[in-house]
């Protein structure tokens, strides 16, 4: 039963909020060199998000990996879909893709 | 608890037989890796969808034994 109150946790807050950041620590204070680089990415993007910590809940660590059948921390939501770890965003960022998606989903973004 | 790259390697390619994988030891420490996989499973795939399922292939080890692996995937030029 956790499992379910987890997962549907995890719904309310990736429709409540248009970008979620799943994360090791604060956005002010991240716990995770993989975290930050996707907190400094967004922050530079001009991006408003939520950031949600997951070492502060055992119970929403273990079941955001089993939401999203991705086994790492970090995780990027935008507008409820799962858009990737660490690896990913970092790559999405550099080829423009992000911004791209961020616009096309309505987000706003800091004018370049 | 590390895992070295050879077995890394051999379990992308148990589950992507066709794989061409490249494997860097980021620290010398047997923990953080970056991996670089081109198989022609990719196709028609999505970023998350390809790494996915390279996670598959490590069958559960990735975010336990192994705790940092850097993956970039890709398909084969021809």
């Amino acid at each position: 039963m956790t499992d379910l109150v987890v997962a549907d946790r995890i719904k309310q807050d990736i429709s409540d909020n248009p970008v979620v950041l799943y994360m090791k620590g604060t956005p002010v204070f991240p716990q995770c060199g993989f975290s930050a680089a996707v907190v400094q990415i967004l922050t530079h993007m001009g991006v408003k998000f939520k950031g949600v910590d997951v070492l502060a809940d055992p119970a929403l660590r273990q079941g955001i990996k089993d939401f999203s059948s991705w086994p790492t921390i970090p995780q990027l939501y935008v507008k409820g879909e799962f858009v990737g770890g660490c690896d990913i965003i970092r790559e999405m960022f550099e080829s423009g893709e992000l911004k791209d998606l961020l616009q096309t989903k309505g987000v706003t973004t800091r004018a370049a | 608890m590390a895992i070295d790259a050879a077995t890394i390697e051999r379990l992308i390619k148990e589950g992507l037989p066709d794989a061409r994988v490249t494997i860097e030891d980021l620290r010398g420490d047997g923990d953080h890796y970056a991996a670089h996989v081109v198989s022609a499973a990719f196709k028609g795939k999505s970023r998350v969808q390809q790494h996915q399922l390279v996670y598959q292939a490590l069958r559960g080890r990735m975010g336990n034994e192994l705790h940092a692996l850097a993956l970039q995937t890709s398909l084969p030029d021809d």
